[in-house]
């Protein structure tokens, strides 16, 4: 165990000790240089805005991660299910999947502008239906691409097994999706927050790190607005980190084996 | 009854087009039970095709299949044969043993019997403690040998392979066959074996069928009388080195043949 520790230290001391350096680096600028507050605010100042507020932080971030989690989860769902019709009707494929490139090609402001107007001005539906868009169309894509491309060696031997649809579906096209739909949710988890952010500044009810982080700084108050892009960033994080988890849980010896490869 | 006969086969490839491909003519074969037959040939001449017509992968243009007294679809039904390829096509999301059920599981065998057997099959294969281990964790030859085993777990009185060792390394090669020979010859279980390498096909071949470059063909039959009792040494012996410069020439004799169409597009 001693050398697994090793390795992980090697893994970890580098970006650390790298992200302190830029840190240090920001603050001596900011010291050095004495510049204003309304340019750029030093990491200490940011570090007492998080701590001072820390509270106000903590609910924005709840609320923000609610409805990144929500989106996360009912777009997974539709998603995944969306993909097995698509795998099974040709013809939904060949209507769905033009459609909704075409959906994500619009920019997600509009989307949001266009949802905020047709619920109320308090209602967390807009953001959420945002989020949900997005993770859907990410699972969607990938994991219909795990349900078709089979192995041709795989789909051979099923043939030669003279297996039904139903059994090459089972044990072969769903067990093949699995690292498609985690690859899906790798990407889609931290952008599930990032929209979450952009919806909650278009409008809506003010209580997510998107309007907070835009409302202090628009007054002034740019060190607990950064404090707030903090929570944000950690809020990300966690969310990626928890995907990366639930892969590993779900699918160990592939994850083994992706880092057996890559080393 | 012969395990498998081939009479007057064709196959054409996108019949009628530009893209016109003549893959087999005139090809009658027949392969008595536990027989060890070799299709040997230059790349394209459709030995590869020939084989997966034989199991049914395909459905040829003209001319009659029988697999076991069967038609060919029907012994596919029945899964009358086991197939491997080039690539082991493992399950990487099962572990080696489950791998090995997998044939079993779709012919409704209940768990205790899957479970039997696969021990079986894993001693049979030399590889009793991976059981439990992920296809990833064993090496190429270990997992050729497990899609061997795969192969003939349901107890199949024919067993087609598709370049099985192509991807092997020459020692690992030499050491397949002789475990290929000893499982074979355990089991009496009838082999086609599709291979571009003649030592190959000499030293595990009862027969070694010589095809043609496009459109394939059998040109030659080459008996190799050597019988059950091969080894290490046979390698070495001169009349395997005599078999070998007799299927090189048979295969030389078909690649300058003027072909049937008077068409060479190789």
């Amino acid at each position: 165990m001693i050398r697994r520790s090793t390795v992980l230290l090697r893994a970890v001391a580098p970006p650390l000790l790298f992200g302190v350096l830029l840190l240090g680096i920001w603050e001596a600028v900011v010291r050095g240089f004495d510049l204003k507050p309304y340019f750029l605010v030093p990491p200490s100042a940011i570090w007492s805005g998080f701590t001072d507020n820390f509270a106000n932080i903590w609910d924005a971030m709840v609320v923000s991660g609610t409805n990144a989690a929500f989106g996360l989860i009912v777009g997974s769902i539709v998603g995944i299910l969306m993909a097995f019709l698509l795998s099974r009707y040709k013809i939904l494929d060949q209507l769905i999947t033009p459609l909704s490139t075409a959906v994500n090609a619009i920019p997600a402001f509009v989307l949001v502008s266009v949802f905020n107007n047709m619920f109320s001005t308090t209602s967390v539906v807009p953001r959420r239906l945002m989020v949900t868009l997005i993770v859907f169309f990410i699972v969607l894509v990938n994991v219909a691409k795990g349900l078709r491309q089979v192995d041709p060696t795989h789909a051979e031997l099923m043939r030669s097994y003279a297996a039904s649809k139903r059994d090459v579906l089972r044990k072969v096209r769903v067990p093949n999706a699995v690292p498609y739909l985690f690859t899906a949710l790798k990407v889609a988890a931290p952008l599930s927050v990032i929209y979450a952010y952009v919806s909650e500044y278009f409008g809506g009810a003010q209580d997510g790190l998107g309007s907070r982080i835009a409302s202090n700084i628009a007054n002034s108050k740019n060190a607990v607005g950064w404090a707030y892009v903090l929570g944000a960033c950690l809020l990300g994080l966690t969310f990626y980190l928890v995907s990366i988890v639930i892969e590993a849980a779900v699918t160990p010896g592939r994850v083994a084996q992706r880092n057996r490869d890559g080393s | 009854m012969n395990a498998v006969e081939v009479a007057g086969l064709k196959k054409i490839f996108n019949p009628s087009k530009s893209s016109q491909v003549d893959a087999l003519i005139d090809i009658d074969l027949v392969i008595p039970p536990a027989a060890f037959v070799t299709l040997i040939g230059p790349s394209g001449c459709g030995k590869s095709t020939l084989l997966r017509l034989i199991a049914n992968l395909t459905e040829p243009t003209a001319g009659s299949i029988t697999v076991n007294g069967k038609s060919a679809k029907q012994a596919r039904l029945d899964q009358d044969y086991g197939m491997a390829f080039q690539q082991a096509g493992l399950f990487e999301w099962r572990t080696v043993a489950k791998n090995i059920e997998l044939p079993l599981e779709l012919k409704g065998w209940d768990r205790a019997k899957r479970k039997s057997r696969s021990a079986e099959m894993l001693e049979l294969v030399k590889l009793p403690e991976f059981g439990e281990h992920m296809p990833w964790q064993l090496s190429g030859g270990m997992q050729q040998r497990i899609a061997i085993a795969r192969a003939l777990a349901a107890h199949p009185p024919l067993l087609l392979m598709d370049e099985p060792f192509g991807a092997l390394d020459e020692m690992t090669r030499e050491h397949m066959q002789a475990e290929l020979l000893r499982i074979c010859a355990s089991t009496g279980t009838t082999v086609i074996f599709v291979t571009h390498s003649i030592p190959e096909a000499v030293y595990l071949s009862s027969q070694v069928v010589v095809m043609s470059p496009r459109p394939g063909r059998i040109t030659q039959l080459v008996d190799v009388p050597f019988g059950g009792n091969r080894d290490e040494d046979t390698r070495e012996d001169a009349s395997f080195f005599a078999k070998i410069t007799e299927v090189r020439e048979a295969l030389r004799g078909a690649e300058f043949e003027p072909t049937a169409r008077g068409i060479e597009d190789r």
